[in-house]
């Protein structure tokens, strides 16, 4: 039992994802919590995983007792560790808050939804887990795939978003795949470990170059790297609300996850930073997605659309981590990918919460009632979006700082100033909606704007929140403000553990 | 030169494929069109890896008596078929997911004309 840890979760949560349709074909109502049991099964294995490797160093499975090079090998690292429980901590969270939104966005699909949800975080922690480039493409595609569905499952318009996103998606599987074809034409291998001690005495091949390139432009896709963003706003927008807080926080970081475990596990830190300056690329790349992100996002006037560009920004600043390819900035970036599932988590939870209380969540539309209705939900989406400014003692402030750190590090004050700019593009689309909901007086003022019920007792302190929705919320943005304090213990006892190496 | 082009002609062949795949995804405006795009597209990555395999004067990779285990360059490489067989069936999944929600995109809008569509959901 013990030593097949690493293979739990992606099994418990394949297990699930395939008996659950049968377990609930009777009781739909059985869904729900067997989903919850199962997510939270996975935080379990997970944080028992992490202590375990914080302890004993890095853990490997192979399967059916064939070692790698030859036989597909799981393997936990610090860094897969640590990705592998923010995924399942912010899913379980996002599960959690799931019933009363999905009985009203999508009645009567429970089923389906929840089977497709635990298919989506199998894929997710076999990505994060697994050791071998091929089983990588074949996790990333049921993740996808998964995806597709729970984008899909939404209102009218979430077919043709979803569509799109397909098709942009299976174009990044498939160059991904298609580099690893080169990879594997080159070293004979699929096991991450043994390319990597072959890689070095191939270094002048262009078939390396070319896999290169390919998995990049792969994983970039994924990823939403600027000018391969396309499929990302009317994703997260049509997307039922619960989809969409279990897509953007999973979805993007996961690709990141994997470009940093290819780029600088796999290529090595000497040939993408030096060889063939790719990290460079990214760098820039990045810089203008997380200006286009947030300059867009203050052009919007739904607050999901908002978000999704916002998200855009978000994962330019884990791209410019990664671009920077010095300890600093991949700090920075791996700490961005905890901080960043959290803040948009929480960001896409409020925005479930107001389209359940209001029906919609245009931003022109909020106003200070709002406050009175649901007080816990607007002062999470505070605290996230003062997280997301970057406002200390939050924890969006401290990646923002490594990232600082790191730009000033390399020498490059264009990026800096990006980072800066940027925190003052977030201000002003963030607190254009704060300033509704906390200033403007609602249109017509009656006094009236709560329910009677809801100002008897305790009323005034929670107003007309509904408790399953308001906790989670409350839960994952109050704990920006413990990580933002915490950070110096994670970074100190997890991230640096696993700088790669030449950084 | 004509050593160069002619043996490499499965890669020309294929490049062509992958070409043919990238443009019916970025250029043609019917959904059902960027399908058969890419289902060409993916058709063309397998064809790719089944290449890689190749080998002259070489057999297929089960045991022949005839042959023997000792010199294992006789046989072709099975590991690349065995992965295209996981990518094939991965192919037909996405085609599926995504012929469902054509499906369903058809009945939501009657179309699958992509600059339509966008029309419409501007609209509603």
């Amino acid at each position: 039992m013990m030593h097949n840890s690493p293979a739990l979760v992606p099994l418990l949560f394949l297990g699930t994802a395939i008996s659950l349709p049968v377990l609930a074909i009777k009781k739909t109502k059985a869904a729900y919590p067997v989903t919850i049991v199962a997510s939270f099964g996975s935080i379990i294995i997970s944080s028992h995983n992490i202590f375990r490797v914080l302890r004993n160093g890095p853990l490997t499975y192979h399967f059916g007792g064939w070692f790698p090079p030859i036989g597909i090998e799981y393997m936990l690292d610090p860094l897969s560790s640590f990705v592998a429980l923010v995924v399942n901590v912010i899913a379980f969270f996002v599960l959690w808050h799931s019933r009363g939104i999905q009985e009203r966005e999508i009645p009567g699909k429970s089923v389906p939804f929840y089977a497709l949800a635990l298919l989506y975080l199998c894929g997710a922690n076999g990505i994060i887990v697994t050791g071998d480039l091929f089983n990588l493409y074949v996790f990333l595609e049921i993740f996808s795939l998964a995806g597709y569905g729970l984008i899909g499952i939404g209102e009218k318009q979430a077919p043709v978003a979803s569509f799109r996103y397909l098709i942009m998606g299976t174009v990044g599987a498939s160059f991904y795949l298609l580099g690893i074809g080169f990879l594997y034409i080159v070293t004979g291998s699929l096991n991450m470990a043994d390319v990597r001690n072959i890689l070095p005495h191939i270094h002048g091949n262009p078939a390396v170059t070319a896999a290169l390139s390919l998995i990049f432009i792969g994983m970039g896709i994924k990823m939403a790297i600027f000018p391969l963003h396309g499929w990302l706003p009317d994703a997260y927008t049509y997307a039922p609300s619960t989809s969409s807080a279990m897509v953007a926080p999973i979805g993007t970081k996961i690709a990141a996850y994997v470009l940093i475990r290819i780029l600088f596990f796999v290529f090595g830190v000497e040939f993408v930073s030096r060889s063939l300056p790719i990290t460079d690329l990214i760098a820039w790349l990045s810089a203008i997605g997380i200006l286009y992100g947030s300059v867009m996002a203050m052009a919007q006037n739904e607050m999901k659309r908002m978000l999704a560009y916002s998200s855009i920004a978000q994962i330019g600043y884990i791209g410019l981590g990664i671009g920077l390819a010095n300890p600093l900035g991949y700090i920075g970036a791996v700490l961005h990918i905890l901080n960043h599932a959290f803040m948009k988590g929480s960001l896409f939870l409020v925005a479930a919460n107001l389209r359940r209380k209001t029906g919609r969540s245009d931003i022109a539309k909020l106003d200070a009632s709002l406050r009175k209705k649901l007080p816990w939900t607007m002062a999470a989406f505070t605290v996230a979006a003062l997280s997301m400014i970057g406002l200390p003692p939050t924890a969006g402030f401290f990646s923002k700082w490594y990232l600082a750190l790191g730009a000033i590090d390399k020498g490059n004050w264009v990026f800096l100033a990006v980072i800066l700019i940027s925190s003052l593009l977030n201000a002003v689309y963030f607190f254009r909606i704060l300033e509704k909901v906390y200033l403007i007086p609602p249109p017509q003022t009656t006094g009236e704007d709560l329910r009677p019920e809801a100002r008897k007792g305790w009323g005034f302190l929670v107003g007309e929140e509904t408790y399953s929705l308001m906790i989670p919320v409350v839960i994952v943005s109050f704990s920006l403000l413990l990580i933002g304090i915490g950070n110096a213990t994670i970074v100190k006892e997890v991230i640096q553990r696993i700088i790669p190496l030449g950084m | 030169m004509t050593d160069f082009l002619l043996g490499h002609f499965v890669y020309w062949s294929i490049i062509a494929l992958l070409i043919i795949g990238l443009y019916g995804m970025m250029f043609k405006n019917n959904m059902a069109k960027k399908l058969i795009g890419m289902i060409i597209f993916q058709v063309s990555i397998i064809m790719f890896y089944v290449a890689s395999a190749v080998k002259w004067a070489a057999t297929v990779p089960v045991l022949d008596p005839a042959t023997g285990v000792a010199d294992a360059a006789k046989y072709i490489s099975p590991l690349q078929h065995c992965l295209m067989l996981t990518a094939i069936v991965v192919g037909v999944a996405t085609s599926g997911v995504a012929f469902s929600l054509a499906i369903l995109i058809h009945r939501n809008y009657k179309t699958l004309e992509e600059s339509d569509l966008l029309e419409h959901m501007k609209s509603s």
